[in-house]
């Protein structure tokens, strides 16, 4: 249920973009979601839904998902985040602050805690669209 | 776009005053500091959070005898209820796992429990911060607004110099200094204190060495009997309440 906090700075975010860029009307929000944080798709939806402010009544809300790379920063070896041999308790801690990853998954090649979060994080604002 | 940064100053929106415990240099008595000044405030009738920002060498939890829990969700992370505290810290999530974080990784952890740590209504919150002028300072300065410090220095100069250079930054930032506390004193030189004034700040308090202090950590009863506590609850009265 943390998913409502990060969908109101995903509204707030857009928010500050639609008034520099001094638009009325928002007609698109594209936001990105990394795997590593495993946000629930449905509430995330549900919280834009019920947070999003007058000028975002049209909006779609487009979301896509990165799948997460890892890279080892020792031997270079780069693989994909998955969930699957991690319990629940490790997941849901990730899911909370992804970089606790650290302290849970290895390079499956050299066993160092070491790597880079190359990609597909977290939540990310791609960029809105609307009219002025 | 990072939306995180946004909802930052929403969360501490309900916060009277955000004290962040710091020092140039590593190993002065931060920790302790901060524990037993958030205790004490919480002693003192109000509304306390603490908040454990050496995510990579977590103490605080140590100081207090308290156990990782997983916190509630709604709407953000609810900080667990500890010893009166609405209590922060990465070991809910990373629990007796070492943490080997680099600096981006720090930012981005601080930012992401800054933007879903939902903490209500507080009269203060206590930051327990890593040693130095790195990615937290830099980041809590830029992104909280009305953040203050409180630094904690040890007589020796290797500490004061670094301590010198760390309030020079905070100055130059514009950033409130509540004052300095020099910890583990061996002698009743006031050296210090002549520095700190020297540096237009308040000197908060002289806290003896004191070796009973090891006994107390894991047991907030005894650390509450300490000379540390003693000087803090002096320095909340005076200084900061
Ligand atoms: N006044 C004191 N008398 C005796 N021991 C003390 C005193 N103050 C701190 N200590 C001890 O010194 C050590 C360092 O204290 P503490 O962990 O609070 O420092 P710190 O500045 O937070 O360190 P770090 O930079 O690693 O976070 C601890 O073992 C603590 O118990
Ligand atoms: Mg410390
Ligand atoms: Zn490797």
């Amino acid at each position: 249920m943390h998913e409502w906090a990060l969908a109101e700075a995903v509204i707030t975010a857009a928010q500050q973009i639609a008034e520099k860029e001094e638009l009325k009307e928002i007609r698109e929000v594209n936001i990105k979601i990394g795997e590593l944080q495993q946000v629930e798709r449905d509430i995330f939806r549900f919280a834009l839904s019920q947070l999003k402010p007058a000028s975002f009544k049209n909006a779609t809300f487009r979301i896509s998902t990165a799948k997460t790379t890892l890279k080892c920063r020792v031997c270079e070896h780069t693989w994909l985040f998955s969930k699957s041999n991690l319990d629940e308790d490790t997941a849901e801690a990730i899911h909370f602050v992804p970089e606790v990853a650290h302290s849970y998954i290895k390079c499956p090649k050299c066993g160092s805690p070491d790597f880079e979060i190359s990609e597909g994080r977290g939540v990310w604002l791609e960029n809105i669209k609307g009219v002025r | 776009m990072d939306p995180r940064t946004t909802v930052i100053n929403e969360r501490l929106r309900r916060i009277g005053r955000i004290i962040a415990v710091s020092s140039g240099k590593g190993g002065v008595g931060k920790s302790l500091v901060a524990t037993t000044l958030a205790l004490e405030l919480v002693r003192s009738g109000y509304k306390v959070g603490l908040f454990d920002l050496d995510f990579t060498s977590p103490s605080t939890h140590l100081i207090m005898g308290v156990k990782n829990v997983q916190p509630e969700e709604d709407k953000g992370i609810i900080p667990p209820v500890m010893k009166g505290l609405a209590y922060m810290s990465l070991i809910h999530f990373s629990g007796d796992q070492a943490a080997p974080l680099r600096g981006a990784d720090v930012s981005n952890a601080l930012i992401e429990l800054l933007a879903v740590t939902q903490w209500g209504e507080l009269d203060f919150l206590v930051l327990d911060m890593p040693p130095g002028i790195g990615d937290v300072v830099l980041d809590l300065v830029r992104l909280v607004k009305h953040i203050e410090f409180l630094i904690v220095t040890t007589p020796s100069r290797l500490a004061f110099e670094t301590v010198k250079k760390q309030v020079r930054l905070l100055q130059d930032l514009q950033v409130p200094i509540i004052g300095v506390v020099e910890n583990m004193k061996m002698n009743p030189s006031e050296n210090i204190e002549r520095e700190t004034e020297k540096l237009g700040l308040q000197f908060l308090a002289g806290i003896l060495y004191d070796p009973e202090v090891e006994d107390a950590i894991g047991d907030v009863t005894k650390l509450r009997g300490t000379t540390i506590a003693k000087k803090i609850r002096e320095v909340s009265a005076n200084s900061i309440i």
